[in-house]
């Protein structure tokens, strides 16, 4: 759909012997969300930081709304908005303080830069602590105005590291919106997160990155298609039924049952939802009285330990960011 | 909490005013490297009012030396402390301020610790503009240092002979020496990784360069190996130059080295400052 806003072509960037980024690959569209989901020191920072010009990739190509990003880097600085743990605002000054330092920097008046300073702290509910200084802001506030200082100038593209990384659920609900938002009024923005249900909620498209390195691409329904079927849930009204209800359901379904957390529960992989039905009747011709039942897509953390055999949740010994 | 209640009390975002932000569309035109630097220096002095505490290095440590020195040595080299501080004064001077543009490398440092730094790279801007707004700022504050050692001086009994012109010339010449001398220590804090580390190295500089000079007594005491060192210390020379114009004398000789020392700092270690500040990880 239409030009695409990054193009990259084998990425690469180590940091001594730390291949932080092996070798990249992505297309991402113009227009909505694109998520990179991976564990902390996947690549993801790494990444974004060569496309938004802070770093100088070893190897490989890389454009950004059609600019490339070492020999034309002034022209994607001047197009891209940046918000990270690595791009934040200055913690001494006010918030009206930091907009109006970037605003000017940008090429406003002082006049309008005050003007436009303003605006952006009413749109992100941040007006009464205008003259606040950043350090005493909340977490949600401190999130909120370092996305102000990437819209000052609005930009084409929107690189958002980790936008939510340690956020109360409210804030993050809010920074949420605000991405929402954003996409409504047909920004691009590339999103890296190492929260599935944030990538899920968010991404039109999902790059899954680990080791440096893109392990699988597509829309959160074509990354759990992948994995297969889905898994059934079921749980008993009797806990002392389970050992049983474990054996009938894996002669049914022909895969193993797996006991959940919850000791009256368990849940199976399927691989075909046909068999679902018989299971059902089987369990309730054997005498066990089942309280819920239910048959869902795989989770995005099913899918990630399915691709990399390590959940996204387990750090990496080696720290790449 | 300040930071809850007025969370609660702000407005949710909301979508129409997101909307009229993002929609704004404005895309004012670049400003020149001039306008960056300024605002950059700007900034530094937002810093000084938000965080006065900073300022101690400039006004404690010169009234400090001041007083110690003068009190110290006076009657021991000088016969009279009164003798003395006409020669230390502007010593004392040149030294307090030196000492002062070792903060410079410290608080780059701590921006780019804490990933200001990154977003003012991101930028486009000039790129060298946020280091030199830094160093205009610093400018400011090399200023109240160097107006605080000349007023206690003059309590003291200091009696410049060249007068308002002779000490505004001279502090002019140090403000350019120093503005020069602090690319070193920006190239510094970009290498370190710590600003401690980056106060650590600087000292270690620092010592040698202030004390083997000619602040605190004339080298013709000393053996002839450091009489050597301090010649070609660029320090000795700034200080012959701060002593000559306030008390009436124009050592235009001296006045050159302490310029072509200038030049040459900034020429060395200003293009290996950008180098490291592009590749910067």
């Amino acid at each position: 759909m239409g030009k695409l806003a990054i193009e990259t072509r084998g990425l690469k960037k180590s940091f001594g012997k730390t291949h932080a980024v092996a070798g990249v690959d992505l297309a991402v569209s113009a227009g909505g969300v694109y998520g990179m989901l991976g564990p902390n020191g996947a690549g993801k920072t790494t990444t974004i930081r060569m496309l938004a010009t802070l770093l100088r990739p070893d190897a490989g190509e890389a454009q950004v709304l059609g600019y490339d990003v070492v020999r034309d880097a002034q022209a994607v600085r001047s197009r891209v908005g940046l918000t990270g743990q690595f791009a934040s605002v200055d913690e001494d000054l006010t918030g009206v303080e930091n907009l109006l330092l970037l605003a000017r920097l940008l090429g406003y008046s002082r006049r309008r830069g005050r003007r436009r300073a303003a605006d952006l702290l009413d749109a992100f509910g941040l007006a009464e602590a205008a003259d606040r200084q950043v350090k005493k802001y909340s977490g949600g506030m401190r999130r909120r105005i370092d996305i102000a200082a990437s819209l000052v100038v609005t930009p084409e593209l929107i690189f958002l590291d980790e936008p939510t990384t340690g956020l109360d659920p409210r804030s993050r609900n809010q920074v949420w919106e605000i991405v929402r938002g954003m996409v409504a009024e047909g920004a691009t923005v590339l999103l890296t997160t190492q929260y599935l249900d944030e990538a899920d909620q968010l991404a039109d498209r999902i790059a899954v990155i680990d080791h440096g390195k893109v392990i699988a691409e597509g829309s959160s329904g074509e990354l759990k298609a992948s994995v297969g079927a889905g898994s059934l849930h079921v749980r008993l009204r009797a806990p002392e039924q389970r050992a049983e209800a474990e054996r009938v359901l894996a002669g049914v379904l022909e895969v193993p049952a797996e006991p959940s957390a919850d000791p009256a529960a368990l849940s199976a992989r399927i691989s075909d939802p046909e068999r679902v039905a018989r299971a059902l009747a089987e369990l309730s011709r054997s005498g066990i009285d089942v309280t819920e039942f239910a048959l869902g897509q795989p989770s995005l953390d099913e899918v990630f330990l399915t691709l990399t055999g390590h959940t996204a949740e387990e750090t990496p010994e080696e720290d790449a960011a | 909490m300040n930071a809850t209640t007025a969370e609660q009390a702000s407005a949710p975002v909301t979508e129409d005013a997101l909307r009229s932000v993002l929609l704004a569309g404005e895309r004012p035109s670049r400003p020149g490297p001039v306008l960056t630097s300024l605002t950059f220096g700007w900034r530094a002095l937002l810093k000084i009012k938000h965080v006065p505490e900073q300022l101690v290095d400039v006004t404690m440590f010169p009234i400090m030396f001041t007083l110690m020195f003068t009190y110290l040595f006076g009657g021991a080299l000088a016969g009279s402390t009164q003798e003395y501080l006409q020669f230390l004064l502007p010593g004392i001077l040149v030294q307090a301020n030196v000492m002062i543009t070792m903060n410079t490398g410290i608080t780059l440092n701590t921006d780019i610790q804490k990933g200001v730094f990154d977003r003012f790279r991101s930028l486009p801007v000039w790129r060298p503009s946020p280091l030199v707004g830094a160093l205009l700022g610093d400018l400011v504050r090399y200023s109240i240092g160097s107006a605080i050692v000349i007023m206690l001086g003059l309590v003291l009994g200091f009696r410049p002979e060249g007068g308002a012109v002779g000490v505004v010339l001279s502090v002019v010449l140090l403000l350019v020496f120093s503005f020069c001398l602090s690319w070193l220590w920006t190239m510094l804090s970009l290498i370190l990784r710590t600003p401690n580390s980056v106060a650590g190295v600087s000292m270690m500089v620092m010592f040698p360069l202030t004390f083997v000079s000619n602040i605190f007594v004339d080298p013709k005491t000393m053996p002839g190996w450091m009489q050597a060192v301090i010649e070609v210390n660029p320090i000795t020379h700034l200080a012959t130059v701060v002593r000559g114009l306030m008390h009436g004398s124009v050592p235009a000789g001296e006045i050159g080295w302490v310029l072509v020392s200038s030049v040459l700092l900034v020429a060395v270690f200003g293009p290996i400052t950008m180098v490291l500040y592009r590749n910067k990880k």
